[in-house]
């Protein structure tokens, strides 16, 4: 056996995994500080004017929704309810543009994913990296939201944050669940199909995934209220609302992480079993 | 420079192994599956560079692809460097180099971020992977464009960077499909110049091509591939001594050479006598006595043009499988 054989043999599986992951990682975020303007843009600008409009020119006008008063505690304006929807709008939206648009050009038009996929890792590990880079952009887009939901609307925002590790943890699960939708979206669509991206998953997910309203106030819908729990989005609106508006109908944390995790876990095994039937024939 | 060798020799040291290697694809619809590879086997040996010569379509590139992991065989064993393929892609991947037929240069990084990143990808800390880069865009002369991302440059600066990206993290065997595949004929001769230059560094090569000129230039042995079947494999140069001919001579008739064949194959001298596409392609032996012969026969077909040249590759390739290799 040739000494190039040993070398190869003899050299630490994990430490060769963990260096090729990392590198891809590194690829990636150099790509985004060179792209910073692009990925800001959007990043904002959907919550920037959503929040800007319904919240700071609505209420200006003397136009605006109605918010049926609690029975009990102060009345609740429309900008707080907006907070945590808006936080998980951006973020499933930051997995979509992060993770599926450049993969539909990847596998589609240049094939340039290639060069990973020859990294001396499994090819899955390749598919997992996005997840978790499209996870890592997703943390950040909510990062960024944050301030703008909160300090835009002309109306008072009440948030009030009792259980910091739920938040914490929130935000991490359903960045993932968002790399995950935006590599089972990245793998099944071709290039000439990304306005259908739009059309048939971005804007139907947001405006179904109970973004503007609290799932239990569906109750009147009822057969919409049943449906729209086929939307991850639904349970990260209401595990957000959870952990920052808690004075506002929400799931309860059972019901939303579970649902989570399992999303997490579908999206997960669908997004890598298709990465890797792309890469491998 | 290893000496040429007859395949029949078994390689001392391969360093690739292809045994029975098939691949199915199912057909398209109701069309029946289609056998891109059909049973190869093949070894190729320590620093040698080895050509596999067909055309399009021939299993070329899918044999590649098994043997980079990408495809999976359906039957058969693949070893590199004694790991096998299928049980451990992985470890496999670190020790080969591929450059595919298209251009997967990562569209958003520059050409030296390309290597770089490559080389992180491969272990390497920064301050490796830094110098790596440096080094490679010198020998490849690329340095002025380091900071030129891959749209920017021209197809032969692209295709030497791919090459440069493959063997950066210092594979034993490099992979290349179709290297000179739409280049132009000075950017051709660059891309020979570093697959030569490959074997001082001790790097095996594999490649792929259907252009005959290349097979021959470059490669200690050529595997001439059709059909997803291994016809021969040898040196070019036994190939061609296979052939029991010193010269090819086609003759450009008018009219159809009926009757003619038949003739000529009973003159001294003539080895073999195939039709091309405007008139029939002759192999001879024993000097020039017989091209007076066959003009003198030909004549009355409307003899319009002789050309008298040495056997190549794709002589070889017509006189197996009876077509064009560009066909």
């Amino acid at each position: 056996m040739s000494s190039t054989t040993v070398a190869l043999q003899e050299r630490s599986r994990t430490s060769v995994y963990v260096h090729a992951f990392a590198g891809m990682l590194l690829r990636d975020a150099r790509v985004i500080v060179r792209e910073i303007f692009p990925f800001l843009t959007r990043t904002i600008m959907n919550p920037f004017l959503f929040t800007f409009v319904f919240t700071y020119v609505f209420p200006k006008i003397g136009q605006g929704f109605n918010i049926p008063k609690p029975a009990a505690g102060p009345a609740i304006s429309f900008a707080t309810i907006l907070v945590p929807g808006l936080v998980a709008v951006a973020m499933v939206f930051q997995g979509i543009s992060a993770v599926a648009l450049p993969l539909v050009n990847e596998f589609g038009r240049t094939r340039e994913i290639e060069d990973r996929v020859m990294a001396p890792v499994p090819v899955a590990f390749v598919g997992m990296e996005k997840i978790v880079f499209g996870a890592i952009q997703a943390v950040l887009a909510a990062l960024i939201v944050f301030p703008f939901v909160i300090i835009i609307p002309s109306t008072p925002v009440s948030i009030h944050v009792s259980n910091w590790p739920l938040l914490v943890g929130m935000i991490l699960l359903a960045s993932l669940v968002s790399g995950a939708l935006g590599l089972v979206i990245g793998t099944t669509f071709k290039p000439q199909q990304i306005p259908l991206i739009f059309s048939i998953i971005v804007i139907p997910t947001t405006f179904l995934g109970c973004v503007y309203y609290p799932w239990a106030r569906l109750a009147p819908v009822k057969w919409l209220q049943v449906l729209v729990l086929v939307n991850p989005l639904v349970y990260m609106s209401e595990g957000l609302r959870m952990a920052l508006t808690p004075e506002l109908p929400h799931m309860s944390a059972w019901a939303f992480l579970l649902a989570l995790f399992g999303a997490l876990a579908l999206l997960s095994y669908f997004g890598l079993r298709s990465f890797v039937r792309r890469v491998v024939a | 420079m290893p000496r040429p060798r007859t395949a029949k020799t078994k390689p001392r040291d391969p360093v690739v192994t292809i045994e029975n290697l098939v691949k199915v694809y199912p057909g398209p619809g109701n069309a029946p599956d289609i056998r891109a590879i059909d049973g190869i086997d093949l070894s190729v040996e320590r620093g040698e560079i080895f050509g596999l010569l067909g055309p399009n379509g021939a299993g070329k590139t899918t044999t590649v692809g098994v043997c980079t992991t990408r495809v999976l065989g359906t039957s058969g064993h693949v070893e590199i460097d004694g790991l096998d393929v299928r049980k451990d892609p992985a470890r496999v991947k670190l020790g080969i180099g591929v450059v595919t037929q298209f251009n997967t240069l990562d569209r958003l990084c520059t050409a030296w971020e390309n290597i770089y990143f490559h080389c992180r990808y491969f272990e390497m800390s920064h301050r490796e992977a830094k110098s790596r880069a440096d080094e490679l865009l010198q020998q490849f002369r690329l340095s002025e464009r380091k900071k030129s991302f891959p749209d920017e440059l021209s197809g032969g600066m692209a295709q030497r960077l791919q090459v440069a990206r493959s063997i950066a993290h210092r594979p034993s065997v490099l992979f290349l499909d179709e290297p000179t595949a739409g280049l132009d004929p000075q950017s051709r001769i660059a891309l020979w110049e570093i697959v030569t230059d490959m074997r001082s560094h001790g790097i095996t090569v594999l490649l792929t091509t259907h252009y005959m000129e290349e097979a021959d230039q470059l490669c200690e042995r050529v595997a001439i591939i059709d059909h997803g079947k291994i016809l021969v494999c040898d040196t070019p140069a036994n190939l061609k001594k296979r052939l029991g001919a010193e010269t090819v001579i086609d003759l450009h008739l008018d009219r159809p050479p009926d009757g003619l064949t038949s003739r000529i194959k009973r003159l001294a001298g003539v080895v073999k006598v195939d039709p091309s596409a405007d008139g029939l392609r002759v192999l001879t032996k024993g000097g020039g006595v017989v091209l007076p012969k066959l003009v003198n026969a030909a004549t009355r077909y409307g003899l319009r043009d002789v050309s008298v040249a040495e056997p190549t590759l794709e002589t070889v390739f017509i006189s197996l499988t009876g077509r064009e290799l560009r066909e």
